[in-house]
Protein backbone atom coordinates (compact mmCIF):
# COMPACT_ATOMS: atom_id res chain seq x y z
CA UNK A 1 0.00 0.00 0.00
CA UNK A 2 1.48 3.32 -0.94
CA UNK A 3 0.27 6.42 0.78
CA UNK A 4 2.55 9.21 -0.43
CA UNK A 5 1.49 11.76 2.18
CA UNK A 6 2.78 9.53 4.99
CA UNK A 7 6.22 9.24 3.38
CA UNK A 8 6.38 12.90 2.41
CA UNK A 9 5.63 13.95 5.98
CA UNK A 10 8.29 11.50 7.13
CA UNK A 11 10.93 13.32 5.04
CA UNK A 12 9.77 16.53 6.74
CA UNK A 13 10.30 14.96 10.17
CA UNK A 14 13.76 13.72 9.14
CA UNK A 15 14.77 17.18 7.91
CA UNK A 16 13.54 18.94 11.05
CA UNK A 17 15.34 16.36 13.18
CA UNK A 18 18.60 17.12 11.33
CA UNK A 19 17.96 20.83 11.74
CA UNK A 20 17.51 20.28 15.47
CA UNK A 21 20.83 18.39 15.70
CA UNK A 22 22.62 21.27 13.96
CA UNK A 23 21.02 23.81 16.33
CA UNK A 24 21.96 21.74 19.39
CA UNK A 25 25.52 21.46 18.11
CA UNK A 26 25.71 25.24 17.72
CA UNK A 27 24.22 25.87 21.16
CA UNK A 28 26.55 23.33 22.77
CA UNK A 29 29.51 25.24 21.27
CA UNK A 30 28.36 28.70 22.25
CA UNK A 31 31.45 29.10 24.47
CA UNK A 32 33.96 27.25 22.27
CA UNK A 33 36.88 29.47 21.26
CA UNK A 34 37.06 30.03 17.52
CA UNK A 35 33.94 27.95 16.80
CA UNK A 36 32.06 28.72 13.58
CA UNK A 37 28.33 28.08 13.54
CA UNK A 38 26.76 25.56 11.20
CA UNK A 39 23.65 25.92 9.13
CA UNK A 40 21.49 23.18 7.62
CA UNK A 41 20.23 23.77 4.09
CA UNK A 42 17.13 22.06 2.69
CA UNK A 43 15.86 21.44 -0.81
CA UNK A 44 12.65 19.99 -2.20
CA UNK A 45 12.83 16.48 -3.64
CA UNK A 46 11.92 15.52 -7.18
CA UNK A 47 8.41 16.03 -8.44
CA UNK A 48 6.37 13.08 -9.56
CA UNK A 49 4.35 13.52 -12.70
CA UNK A 50 1.13 11.75 -11.77
CA UNK A 51 -0.84 12.98 -14.75
CA UNK A 52 0.58 14.65 -17.82
CA UNK A 53 -1.25 17.68 -19.16
CA UNK A 54 -3.29 16.79 -22.24
CA UNK A 55 -3.08 13.05 -21.72
CA UNK A 56 -6.13 10.87 -22.35
CA UNK A 57 -8.04 10.19 -19.16
CA UNK A 58 -10.37 7.82 -20.99
CA UNK A 59 -10.75 7.08 -24.66
CA UNK A 60 -13.06 10.05 -25.02
CA UNK A 61 -11.74 12.50 -22.49
CA UNK A 62 -8.49 14.40 -22.09
CA UNK A 63 -6.97 16.07 -19.06
CA UNK A 64 -7.14 19.87 -19.12
CA UNK A 65 -4.33 20.21 -16.59
CA UNK A 66 -1.84 17.87 -15.02
CA UNK A 67 -0.94 16.79 -11.54
CA UNK A 68 2.60 16.86 -10.27
CA UNK A 69 3.20 15.84 -6.69
CA UNK A 70 6.31 16.77 -4.76
CA UNK A 71 7.94 13.97 -2.81
CA UNK A 72 9.20 15.87 0.22
CA UNK A 73 12.34 17.54 1.46
CA UNK A 74 15.94 16.59 2.16
CA UNK A 75 18.89 18.13 3.93
CA UNK A 76 21.27 19.05 1.14
CA UNK A 77 24.17 20.41 3.20
CA UNK A 78 25.35 21.59 6.55
CA UNK A 79 27.74 24.46 6.05
CA UNK A 80 29.97 26.45 8.34
CA UNK A 81 29.38 30.19 8.47
CA UNK A 82 32.82 31.79 8.67
CA UNK A 83 31.88 35.18 10.04
CA UNK A 84 34.14 36.85 12.58
CA UNK A 85 33.47 36.06 16.24
CA UNK A 86 33.93 38.67 18.95
CA UNK A 87 37.47 39.36 20.14
CA UNK A 88 37.72 39.24 23.92
CA UNK A 89 40.68 40.34 26.00
CA UNK A 90 42.23 37.66 28.19
CA UNK A 91 45.64 39.29 28.96
CA UNK A 92 47.25 35.87 28.56
CA UNK A 93 50.35 36.46 26.34
CA UNK A 94 49.90 33.18 24.46
CA UNK A 95 46.23 33.79 23.60
CA UNK A 96 46.18 34.98 20.00
CA UNK A 97 43.12 35.90 17.97
CA UNK A 98 42.91 36.39 14.20
CA UNK A 99 41.04 39.55 13.29
CA UNK A 100 40.03 39.01 9.65
CA UNK A 101 40.70 36.12 7.31
CA UNK A 102 43.13 33.29 7.94
CA UNK A 103 43.72 30.15 9.98
CA UNK A 104 46.57 29.04 12.23
CA UNK A 105 48.41 25.98 10.93
CA UNK A 106 48.71 23.07 13.31
CA UNK A 107 51.06 20.11 12.80
CA UNK A 108 49.21 16.89 13.50
CA UNK A 109 51.01 13.81 14.92
CA UNK A 110 50.70 12.06 11.52
CA UNK A 111 52.51 14.91 9.76
CA UNK A 112 49.40 16.50 8.21
CA UNK A 113 48.61 20.16 8.65
CA UNK A 114 45.28 21.08 10.25
CA UNK A 115 43.82 24.56 10.45
CA UNK A 116 42.16 26.37 13.33
CA UNK A 117 40.87 29.76 14.46
CA UNK A 118 41.37 28.82 18.10
CA UNK A 119 44.47 30.70 19.25
CA UNK A 120 44.54 29.70 22.92
CA UNK A 121 48.10 28.38 22.76
CA UNK A 122 50.08 26.86 25.60
CA UNK A 123 53.70 25.87 26.07
CA UNK A 124 54.77 22.25 26.28
CA UNK A 125 57.72 20.92 28.29
CA UNK A 126 60.19 21.88 25.54
CA UNK A 127 58.82 25.41 25.27
CA UNK A 128 57.04 24.87 21.93
CA UNK A 129 53.75 26.64 21.33
CA UNK A 130 50.98 24.00 21.24
CA UNK A 131 47.18 23.94 21.09
CA UNK A 132 45.00 22.75 23.98
CA UNK A 133 45.14 19.31 22.36
CA UNK A 134 48.97 19.35 22.52
CA UNK A 135 49.54 19.70 18.76
CA UNK A 136 52.37 22.04 17.75
CA UNK A 137 51.85 25.28 15.92
CA UNK A 138 53.44 25.30 12.46
CA UNK A 139 56.01 26.85 11.83
CA UNK A 140 57.33 25.70 15.20
CA UNK A 141 57.97 28.48 17.71
CA UNK A 142 60.03 27.65 20.79
CA UNK A 143 59.95 30.03 23.72
CA UNK A 144 63.25 29.93 25.69
CA UNK A 145 62.93 28.69 29.25
CA UNK A 146 64.29 31.89 30.77
CA UNK A 147 62.01 34.25 28.83
CA UNK A 148 60.65 37.06 30.96
CA UNK A 149 57.95 38.16 28.52
CA UNK A 150 56.59 37.10 25.13
CA UNK A 151 55.36 39.63 22.60
CA UNK A 152 53.42 38.79 19.42
CA UNK A 153 53.23 41.57 16.86
CA UNK A 154 50.22 42.15 14.57
CA UNK A 155 52.30 40.69 11.72
CA UNK A 156 52.93 37.49 13.68
CA UNK A 157 56.51 38.07 14.82
CA UNK A 158 57.12 36.47 18.19
CA UNK A 159 59.84 38.06 20.31
CA UNK A 160 60.98 37.37 23.85
CA UNK A 161 62.82 39.36 26.47
CA UNK A 162 65.58 37.44 28.23
CA UNK A 163 67.47 38.36 31.43
CA UNK A 164 70.65 40.34 30.90
CA UNK A 165 69.63 41.46 27.41
CA UNK A 166 67.74 44.75 27.07
CA UNK A 167 66.76 44.13 23.40
CA UNK A 168 64.06 41.55 22.68
CA UNK A 169 65.13 38.68 20.43
CA UNK A 170 62.87 37.26 17.72
CA UNK A 171 62.12 33.54 18.12
CA UNK A 172 59.80 32.95 15.19
CA UNK A 173 56.90 34.16 13.05
CA UNK A 174 53.29 32.98 13.03
CA UNK A 175 52.00 32.40 9.51
CA UNK A 176 48.37 32.17 8.50
CA UNK A 177 46.70 30.07 5.82
CA UNK A 178 43.66 31.13 3.79
CA UNK A 179 41.40 29.26 1.36
CA UNK A 180 39.39 30.34 -1.65
CA UNK A 181 36.39 28.46 -0.22
CA UNK A 182 36.73 28.23 3.59
CA UNK A 183 33.20 26.75 3.74
CA UNK A 184 34.65 23.67 2.04
CA UNK A 185 37.06 22.94 4.91
CA UNK A 186 36.31 19.69 6.65
CA UNK A 187 35.74 20.10 10.41
CA UNK A 188 37.46 17.25 12.27
CA UNK A 189 36.73 18.20 15.90
CA UNK A 190 39.05 19.73 18.50
CA UNK A 191 38.39 23.11 16.79
CA UNK A 192 40.43 21.87 13.81
CA UNK A 193 39.70 21.82 10.09
CA UNK A 194 41.28 19.79 7.33
CA UNK A 195 41.89 20.83 3.75
CA UNK A 196 39.44 19.17 1.35
CA UNK A 197 38.96 19.02 -2.41
CA UNK A 198 36.36 21.77 -2.29
CA UNK A 199 38.29 24.12 -0.01
CA UNK A 200 41.17 24.37 -2.48
CA UNK A 201 44.86 24.49 -1.57
CA UNK A 202 45.99 26.71 1.32
CA UNK A 203 47.47 30.11 0.53
CA UNK A 204 50.14 30.87 3.15
CA UNK A 205 50.88 34.44 4.12
CA UNK A 206 51.97 36.93 6.73
CA UNK A 207 49.28 38.29 9.08
CA UNK A 208 48.16 41.78 8.18
CA UNK A 209 49.40 41.59 4.59
CA UNK A 210 47.24 41.23 1.48
CA UNK A 211 43.94 39.64 2.46
CA UNK A 212 45.16 38.14 5.73
CA UNK A 213 43.81 39.32 9.05
CA UNK A 214 45.95 40.70 11.83
CA UNK A 215 46.87 38.64 14.87
CA UNK A 216 45.98 40.15 18.23
CA UNK A 217 47.92 39.09 21.29
CA UNK A 218 46.20 38.65 24.67
CA UNK A 219 42.83 38.08 23.01
CA UNK A 220 40.69 35.17 21.89
CA UNK A 221 38.01 34.91 19.24
CA UNK A 222 34.72 33.75 20.72
CA UNK A 223 32.25 31.43 19.05
CA UNK A 224 30.17 33.21 16.39
CA UNK A 225 26.97 31.44 17.49
CA UNK A 226 24.13 33.88 18.11
CA UNK A 227 22.11 32.37 20.94
CA UNK A 228 18.91 34.29 20.22
CA UNK A 229 19.04 33.28 16.55
CA UNK A 230 19.49 29.63 17.52
CA UNK A 231 16.59 29.78 19.97
CA UNK A 232 14.31 31.28 17.32
CA UNK A 233 15.46 28.57 14.90
CA UNK A 234 14.70 25.98 17.55
CA UNK A 235 11.12 27.21 18.02
CA UNK A 236 10.60 27.26 14.27
CA UNK A 237 12.00 23.74 13.91
CA UNK A 238 9.87 22.41 16.73
CA UNK A 239 6.68 23.80 15.21
CA UNK A 240 7.58 22.51 11.75
CA UNK A 241 8.21 19.10 13.30
CA UNK A 242 4.83 19.17 15.02
CA UNK A 243 3.05 20.10 11.81
CA UNK A 244 4.68 17.27 9.90
CA UNK A 245 3.75 14.79 12.59
CA UNK A 246 0.22 16.23 12.42
CA UNK A 247 0.22 15.41 8.70
CA UNK A 248 1.13 11.79 9.51
CA UNK A 249 -1.54 11.66 12.20
CA UNK A 250 -4.20 13.06 9.86
CA UNK A 251 -3.34 10.59 7.11
CA UNK A 252 -3.40 7.79 9.66
CA UNK A 253 -6.85 8.88 10.89
CA UNK A 254 -8.13 8.97 7.31
CA UNK A 255 -6.94 5.43 6.64
CA UNK A 256 -8.28 4.32 10.01
CA UNK A 257 -11.66 5.83 9.25
CA UNK A 258 -11.80 3.96 5.95
CA UNK A 259 -10.88 0.61 7.44
CA UNK A 260 -13.26 1.01 10.39
CA UNK A 261 -16.28 2.16 8.43
CA UNK A 262 -16.17 -0.05 5.39
CA UNK B 1 -23.09 -2.82 -10.32
CA UNK B 2 -23.30 0.24 -8.14
CA UNK B 3 -21.75 3.16 -10.02
CA UNK B 4 -21.99 5.57 -7.09
CA UNK B 5 -19.53 3.41 -5.17
CA UNK B 6 -16.88 4.01 -7.82
CA UNK B 7 -17.49 7.75 -7.83
CA UNK B 8 -17.06 7.90 -4.04
CA UNK B 9 -13.97 5.70 -4.25
CA UNK B 10 -12.47 7.96 -6.87
CA UNK B 11 -13.21 10.99 -4.70
CA UNK B 12 -11.39 9.41 -1.75
CA UNK B 13 -8.43 8.52 -3.94
CA UNK B 14 -8.14 12.06 -5.31
CA UNK B 15 -8.36 13.54 -1.81
CA UNK B 16 -5.47 11.31 -0.77
CA UNK B 17 -3.40 12.78 -3.62
CA UNK B 18 -4.30 16.32 -2.61
CA UNK B 19 -3.21 15.40 0.91
CA UNK B 20 0.20 14.41 -0.51
CA UNK B 21 0.54 17.90 -1.99
CA UNK B 22 -0.32 19.45 1.39
CA UNK B 23 2.18 17.15 3.14
CA UNK B 24 4.85 18.21 0.62
CA UNK B 25 4.22 21.89 1.33
CA UNK B 26 4.43 21.24 5.06
CA UNK B 27 7.64 19.21 4.66
CA UNK B 28 9.19 22.18 2.84
CA UNK B 29 8.13 24.79 5.37
CA UNK B 30 11.83 25.44 6.17
CA UNK B 31 13.28 25.05 2.64
CA UNK B 32 15.01 28.21 1.40
CA UNK B 33 12.85 30.11 -1.11
CA UNK B 34 10.45 27.16 -1.62
CA UNK B 35 7.27 28.06 -3.55
CA UNK B 36 4.11 26.32 -2.32
CA UNK B 37 2.17 24.13 -4.75
CA UNK B 38 -1.50 24.90 -5.14
CA UNK B 39 -3.96 22.12 -5.68
CA UNK B 40 -7.62 22.09 -6.61
CA UNK B 41 -10.36 19.69 -7.58
CA UNK B 42 -12.09 19.76 -10.90
CA UNK B 43 -15.32 18.00 -11.76
CA UNK B 44 -14.80 15.73 -14.72
CA UNK B 45 -17.97 14.35 -16.37
CA UNK B 46 -17.63 10.92 -17.93
CA UNK B 47 -18.66 11.33 -21.55
CA UNK B 48 -19.63 8.37 -23.60
CA UNK B 49 -22.69 6.78 -25.11
CA UNK B 50 -25.77 8.08 -23.35
CA UNK B 51 -26.31 10.89 -20.93
CA UNK B 52 -23.26 12.05 -18.96
CA UNK B 53 -24.80 11.59 -15.53
CA UNK B 54 -21.64 10.65 -13.67
CA UNK B 55 -19.14 13.30 -12.66
CA UNK B 56 -15.80 12.29 -11.23
CA UNK B 57 -13.59 14.51 -9.10
CA UNK B 58 -10.02 15.10 -10.23
CA UNK B 59 -7.08 16.66 -8.41
CA UNK B 60 -4.82 18.94 -10.39
CA UNK B 61 -2.04 21.39 -9.78
CA UNK B 62 -3.14 24.59 -11.47
CA UNK B 63 0.08 26.31 -10.48
CA UNK B 64 2.50 27.48 -7.87
CA UNK B 65 2.05 30.17 -5.26
CA UNK B 66 4.46 32.86 -6.47
CA UNK B 67 4.08 35.24 -3.55
CA UNK B 68 7.34 36.22 -1.84
CA UNK B 69 8.56 34.57 1.34
CA UNK B 70 9.88 36.47 4.33
CA UNK B 71 13.47 37.76 4.21
CA UNK B 72 15.74 36.35 6.88
CA UNK B 73 19.02 38.10 7.74
CA UNK B 74 21.99 35.73 7.87
CA UNK B 75 24.90 38.19 7.62
CA UNK B 76 26.77 35.93 5.19
CA UNK B 77 28.30 37.80 2.21
CA UNK B 78 27.29 35.20 -0.35
CA UNK B 79 23.65 34.92 0.73
CA UNK B 80 21.44 36.89 -1.63
CA UNK B 81 17.69 37.28 -1.89
CA UNK B 82 15.48 39.02 -4.40
CA UNK B 83 13.65 42.01 -3.06
CA UNK B 84 10.29 42.02 -4.83
CA UNK B 85 9.65 40.11 -8.04
CA UNK B 86 12.26 38.32 -10.11
CA UNK B 87 14.37 35.18 -10.39
CA UNK B 88 18.04 34.17 -10.42
CA UNK B 89 19.08 32.23 -13.55
CA UNK B 90 20.89 28.94 -12.91
CA UNK B 91 21.99 26.03 -15.08
CA UNK B 92 19.87 22.97 -14.27
CA UNK B 93 21.33 19.48 -14.20
CA UNK B 94 20.12 18.82 -17.74
CA UNK B 95 22.07 21.88 -18.97
CA UNK B 96 19.04 24.07 -19.59
CA UNK B 97 18.45 27.45 -18.00
CA UNK B 98 16.15 27.40 -14.98
CA UNK B 99 15.13 29.96 -12.39
CA UNK B 100 15.22 29.94 -8.62
CA UNK B 101 14.97 32.41 -5.76
CA UNK B 102 17.23 30.43 -3.42
CA UNK B 103 20.36 32.60 -3.20
CA UNK B 104 22.57 30.66 -0.80
CA UNK B 105 25.62 30.93 -3.06
CA UNK B 106 29.03 29.24 -2.76
CA UNK B 107 32.35 29.45 -4.53
CA UNK B 108 34.10 26.21 -5.38
CA UNK B 109 37.87 25.72 -5.37
CA UNK B 110 37.83 26.30 -9.15
CA UNK B 111 36.08 29.62 -8.58
CA UNK B 112 32.66 28.54 -9.87
CA UNK B 113 29.69 30.32 -8.33
CA UNK B 114 27.08 27.73 -7.30
CA UNK B 115 23.73 27.78 -5.49
CA UNK B 116 23.18 25.72 -2.35
CA UNK B 117 21.83 22.94 -4.56
CA UNK B 118 25.13 22.89 -6.48
CA UNK B 119 23.81 24.48 -9.68
CA UNK B 120 26.04 27.00 -11.51
CA UNK B 121 24.73 30.58 -11.47
CA UNK B 122 24.43 32.09 -14.95
CA UNK B 123 26.08 35.42 -15.73
CA UNK B 124 26.52 37.54 -18.85
CA UNK B 125 27.99 34.62 -20.79
CA UNK B 126 27.13 31.27 -19.23
CA UNK B 127 28.08 30.02 -15.75
CA UNK B 128 29.94 32.54 -13.58
CA UNK B 129 33.56 31.90 -12.57
CA UNK B 130 35.35 34.21 -10.16
CA UNK B 131 39.12 34.46 -9.59
CA UNK B 132 40.51 34.06 -6.04
CA UNK B 133 39.48 37.15 -4.13
CA UNK B 134 40.14 38.65 -0.76
CA UNK B 135 36.84 40.51 -0.81
CA UNK B 136 33.79 39.84 -2.98
CA UNK B 137 30.77 42.08 -3.27
CA UNK B 138 27.45 41.39 -4.99
CA UNK B 139 25.64 44.56 -5.99
CA UNK B 140 21.89 45.15 -5.98
CA UNK B 141 21.75 44.54 -9.75
CA UNK B 142 23.77 41.30 -9.44
CA UNK B 143 27.13 42.84 -10.38
CA UNK B 144 29.99 40.86 -8.87
CA UNK B 145 32.99 43.00 -8.01
CA UNK B 146 36.08 41.87 -6.13
CA UNK B 147 39.53 42.70 -4.88
CA UNK B 148 41.83 40.03 -6.36
CA UNK B 149 44.06 38.03 -4.04
CA UNK B 150 47.13 40.13 -3.39
CA UNK B 151 45.66 43.15 -5.19
CA UNK B 152 45.20 46.72 -4.14
CA UNK B 153 42.26 46.89 -1.71
CA UNK B 154 41.12 50.24 -3.05
CA UNK B 155 40.49 48.99 -6.59
CA UNK B 156 37.46 46.76 -7.13
CA UNK B 157 37.33 44.82 -10.38
CA UNK B 158 33.95 43.96 -11.93
CA UNK B 159 34.00 40.33 -13.10
CA UNK B 160 30.46 39.46 -14.10
CA UNK B 161 26.80 40.08 -13.44
CA UNK B 162 24.29 37.50 -12.18
CA UNK B 163 21.50 37.08 -14.71
CA UNK B 164 18.28 38.24 -13.10
CA UNK B 165 15.02 37.78 -14.96
CA UNK B 166 11.42 38.83 -14.51
CA UNK B 167 9.24 36.95 -17.00
CA UNK B 168 5.43 37.24 -16.84
CA UNK B 169 4.08 34.98 -14.12
CA UNK B 170 1.91 32.93 -16.49
CA UNK B 171 5.01 31.92 -18.45
CA UNK B 172 6.70 30.18 -15.53
CA UNK B 173 6.24 26.49 -14.78
CA UNK B 174 7.68 24.40 -12.01
CA UNK B 175 9.75 21.54 -13.37
CA UNK B 176 10.16 18.11 -11.85
CA UNK B 177 13.38 19.23 -10.14
CA UNK B 178 11.54 22.00 -8.29
CA UNK B 179 13.11 24.76 -10.43
CA UNK B 180 11.03 27.17 -12.47
CA UNK B 181 11.23 27.02 -16.27
CA UNK B 182 10.35 29.59 -18.89
CA UNK B 183 7.42 28.39 -20.95
CA UNK B 184 7.99 30.82 -23.82
CA UNK B 185 10.44 30.79 -26.71
CA UNK B 186 14.12 30.40 -25.66
CA UNK B 187 15.22 31.77 -22.30
CA UNK B 188 13.82 34.67 -20.32
CA UNK B 189 15.49 38.03 -21.05
CA UNK B 190 17.55 39.71 -18.31
CA UNK B 191 15.70 42.44 -16.48
CA UNK B 192 17.19 45.56 -14.91
CA UNK B 193 14.20 45.94 -12.60
CA UNK B 194 15.13 43.01 -10.34
CA UNK B 195 16.86 44.05 -7.13
CA UNK B 196 19.08 41.84 -4.97
CA UNK B 197 19.81 42.23 -1.28
CA UNK B 198 22.88 40.60 0.24
CA UNK B 199 23.33 38.97 3.63
CA UNK B 200 19.72 37.84 3.45
CA UNK B 201 17.91 34.64 2.46
CA UNK B 202 14.29 34.23 1.46
CA UNK B 203 12.28 31.74 3.48
CA UNK B 204 9.68 29.31 2.18
CA UNK B 205 6.35 30.97 1.32
CA UNK B 206 4.32 28.07 2.72
CA UNK B 207 1.73 29.31 5.19
CA UNK B 208 1.77 26.57 7.80
CA UNK B 209 -1.63 27.50 9.24
CA UNK B 210 -3.25 27.53 5.82
CA UNK B 211 -1.84 24.09 5.04
CA UNK B 212 -3.00 22.72 8.40
CA UNK B 213 -6.55 23.98 7.80
CA UNK B 214 -6.46 22.55 4.29
CA UNK B 215 -5.34 19.23 5.74
CA UNK B 216 -8.24 19.12 8.20
CA UNK B 217 -10.67 20.09 5.44
CA UNK B 218 -9.37 17.32 3.18
CA UNK B 219 -9.61 14.84 6.04
CA UNK B 220 -13.29 15.64 6.60
CA UNK B 221 -14.02 15.43 2.88
CA UNK B 222 -12.34 12.07 2.83
CA UNK B 223 -14.52 10.88 5.68
CA UNK B 224 -17.60 12.01 3.78
CA UNK B 225 -16.56 9.92 0.80
CA UNK B 226 -16.10 6.90 3.06
CA UNK B 227 -19.54 7.55 4.61
CA UNK B 228 -20.93 7.64 1.09
CA UNK B 229 -19.41 4.24 0.35
CA UNK B 230 -20.83 2.92 3.59
CA UNK B 231 -24.32 4.20 2.70
CA UNK B 232 -24.11 2.60 -0.73
CA UNK B 233 -23.08 -0.65 0.94
CA UNK B 234 -26.05 -0.40 3.32
CA UNK B 235 -28.37 0.20 0.35
CA UNK B 236 -27.00 -2.86 -1.41
CA UNK B 237 -27.46 -4.90 1.75
CA UNK B 238 -31.08 -3.71 2.05
CA UNK B 239 -31.79 -4.72 -1.56
CA UNK B 240 -30.32 -8.13 -0.92
CA UNK B 241 -32.58 -8.42 2.15
CA UNK B 242 -35.70 -7.75 0.04
CA UNK B 243 -34.61 -10.36 -2.48
CA UNK B 244 -34.24 -12.94 0.27
CA UNK B 245 -37.79 -12.29 1.59
CA UNK B 246 -39.24 -12.82 -1.87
Amino acid sequence: MTTPSLWIAKTGLDAQQTHMSVISHNLANVNTTGFKKERAMFEDLLYQNVRQVGAQSTQNTTLPSGLQLGTGVRTVATEKIHTQGNIVQTQNPLDIAVSGRGFFQILMPNGDIAYTRDGSFKMDSTGQMVTNGGYTLDPVITIPQDAISVTVGVDGTVSVLQPGNPTPSQVGTIELADFINPVGLEPVGENLYRESVSSGAPIIGTPGEESFGKVVQGSLETSNVNVVEELVNMIETQRAYEMNSKAIQTTNEMLGFASNNL
Amino acid sequence: MERGLYIAMNGAKQIMQAQASTANNLANVNTTAFRADLEQFRSQPVFGPGYASRVYAMTERPGVDLSAGALETTGRDLDVAINGEGWIAVQAEDGSEAYTRAGDLHITEQGQLLTGKGLPVIGNAGPIAVPPAQKLEIGTDGTISLVPQGGNTTVLAVVDQIKLVKPPKDQLQKGEDGLMRFAGEGNAAPSAEVKLVTGVLETSNVSAVEEMVRMIELQRHYEMQIKMMKTIEDNAAASAQIMRMG
